[in-house]
């Protein structure tokens, strides 16, 4: 720099290692506290919880429906109900040995007394005297997956012989629930989407808030020589940082819930409630899966962010031109 | 480097500070700006920094019509001039080196590389002890230096100051009007707005623009 020689030259020697200058961490351009960053964490951090809650939940009702599809296809029931003038114990085993000698099933379990007696436990709890109840019982098939089962003719088979038989494929009851769990799931992505326009729209608020308190930094900036992104970008910054915070709050909060649920789910097993929800969801676990999708969500909500910002302020700066 | 052509402006609806405004600021130029106060001197310099545009007539900077630029046409050129505001304008929040180092780091150049010079620019204009103190500690001296270093620390082909003495004593006034003098005999075309006539008279040679009733008048 020639128009400083002659005294600065000297002074310039000393100059050369200055012990505030050395930080590295670069101070942010825009100041931090002249974006209202508390409120929009706490708006984004409530996003992303109601966002990661939909979603671990759609995951684990899809996960639940793929199960029942699964036993649809290995399982179906022969019940017996008891019809007074006939012993029950009799036609269950007539039953029985029909479904033996049908082609396409693999394996063929009736239930004694007891044990139709214990599947009711759940619901009616111990410690009744059922004797005196007339329990049907029920004779599990399990059907082979190699030869097809013509279900029509055992129907007709046990209707034939069997007093009190008839054959429960379980199909109608699944279907309504692979049904609801479709709506469940077309559900959360529509709260999904609106709960992503709610984000997008706060952060544009937010923005342009923190665009009109920083106009005379901006018109400095602009002076000095920094272009339009080089501007935009000191504002993205910003807000992926407060995006990753609210992120962070909100799918952390999200996590906690699915996995206190599935501890409190363990504990419940076994109670009659427990049992019944688990028969309907399987276990509360989110299994790793659905968490790795929490994250997911977490970071992309941070990114949105810091690119909703950005594009704002670029397409502001634009026109301010 | 600029020319104006007929340039008029009003603000808004009100009556035309700057009428029929005809001048050329050549390289490595050095002239003053001066007229009463409210003469549109702040006004002049803000058309040519293009962050006002001009009701009438045709301004061209740096060989370019300012109505043909577009935005990163505008930030390429603005890299080429330094500006002294009349009200320093600052960055509270940034500490003076860091508000000196602005033109550079907007660039997007490293700090390691820029580092000796800043410091070095600061303790020629004596903030070498100011240097890690928030622009609100200052004096307005102290805000006057640090607004004139960050003017120069990117080595701009035109500067433009405006009232760059307006708060400093006589004698630290002499020494940025030889810091400027420096300048444009390394080059670069200065323009200095001021209505200080003992500062004007000490460089007698220097070319005078002089704005009164709305018109400029040139003694070369
Ligand atoms: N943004 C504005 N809107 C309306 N009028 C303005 C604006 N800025 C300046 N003016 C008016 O334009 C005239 C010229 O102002 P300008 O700041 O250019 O004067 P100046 O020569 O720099 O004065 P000084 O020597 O006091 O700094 C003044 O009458 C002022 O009131
Ligand atoms: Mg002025």
């Amino acid at each position: 720099m020639n128009f400083m020689q002659s005294e600065a030259r000297e002074k310039a020697e000393r100059a050369s290692s200055e012990p505030g200058l050395s930080r590295r961490q670069e101070v942010p351009l825009v100041p931090a506290a002249s974006i209202a960053g508390r409120a929009l964490v706490t708006v984004i951090a409530i996003m992303t919880f109601l966002a990661a809650l939909t979603a671990g939940t759609a995951i684990l009702i899809a996960d639940a429906a793929r199960g029942w599809d699964q036993s649809i296809a290995r399982e179906m029931t022969i019940q017996v109900r008891p019809i007074p003038g006939h012993d029950l114990g009799a036609e269950t085993a007539k039953a029985a040995a029909i479904a033996r000698a049908t082609a396409g099933i693999a394996e063929v379990k009736p239930f004694t007394k007891a044990q139709s007696e214990a599947l009711l436990q759940p619901w009616l709890g111990s410690g009744l005297d059922l004797s005196e109840l007339p329990i049907p019982r029920l004779i599990v098939l399990k059907l082979d997956r190699g030869k097809p089962l013509d279900a029509a003719a055992l129907r007709k088979a046990l209707d034939d012989e069997v007093v009190g038989a008839s054959l429960d494929d379980h199909r109608f009851w699944m279907r309504r629930l692979a049904i609801m769990a479709g709506t469940v799931v077309v559900v959360a992505v529509v709260i999904f989407i609106l709960v992503m326009i709610a984000m997008v729209l706060a952060v544009g608020f937010a923005t342009r808030g923190a665009m009109a308190g920083n106009r005379e930094i901006i018109e400095v900036l602009h002076f000095v020589g920094a272009a339009d992104s080089y501007i935009s970008r000191q504002f993205q910054r910003h807000f992926f940082r407060l995006g990753l915070r609210g992120g962070i709050f909100g799918g952390g909060l999200a996590i906690l819930v699915f996995f206190l649920s599935g501890i409190l789910s363990a504990f419940m097993r076994g109670t009659a409630g427990g049992t019944q929800a688990q028969v309907m969801f399987g276990s509360f676990e989110l299994g790793s899966k659905g968490y790795v999708a929490i994250a997911v969500i977490a970071g992309a909500i941070a990114v949105t962010t810091g690119i909703v910002s950005r594009v704002i302020v670029f397409r502001h700066l634009r026109k301010l031109g | 480097m600029v020319r104006f052509e007929n340039v008029g402006l009003r603000y808004g609806m009100g009556a035309e500070i700057l009428r029929d405004i005809s001048f050329e600021i050549g390289p490595q130029s050095f002239q003053f700006l001066t007229g009463p106060s409210g003469a549109g001197k702040t006004t002049l310099l803000r058309l040519i920094l293009l962050s006002l545009k001009p009701t009438r007539g045709l301004i061209s900077l740096f060989d370019r019509d300012a109505v043909s630029l577009n935005k990163d046409a505008i930030t390429g050129l603005r890299r080429r001039i330094g500006v002294v505001f009349q009200d320093f304008r600052l960055l509270d929040h940034l500490t003076t080196y860091q508000n000196v180092a602005l033109p550079l780091r907007v660039q997007g150049r490293d700090e390691f590389a820029y580092r000796a010079e800043v410091v070095e620019l600061l303790r020629w204009v004596g903030l070498g002890e100011r240097m890690n103190v928030l622009p609100p500690v200052l004096s307005g001296g102290e805000k006057q230096r640090a607004a004139i270093a960050r003017a120069l620390i990117a080595r701009p082909e035109l500067l433009l100051a405006d009232e760059p003495t307006g708060n400093v004593d006589p004698t630290l006034a002499r020494r940025l009007m030889r810091l400027f003098a420096e300048l444009h005999k390394s080059g670069t075309a200065v323009v200095i707005a001021t209505h200080d006539l003992a500062l004007m008279d000490q460089f007698e040679n220097a070319r005078r623009l002089v704005l009164a009733d709305s018109r400029l008048h040139i003694y070369e």
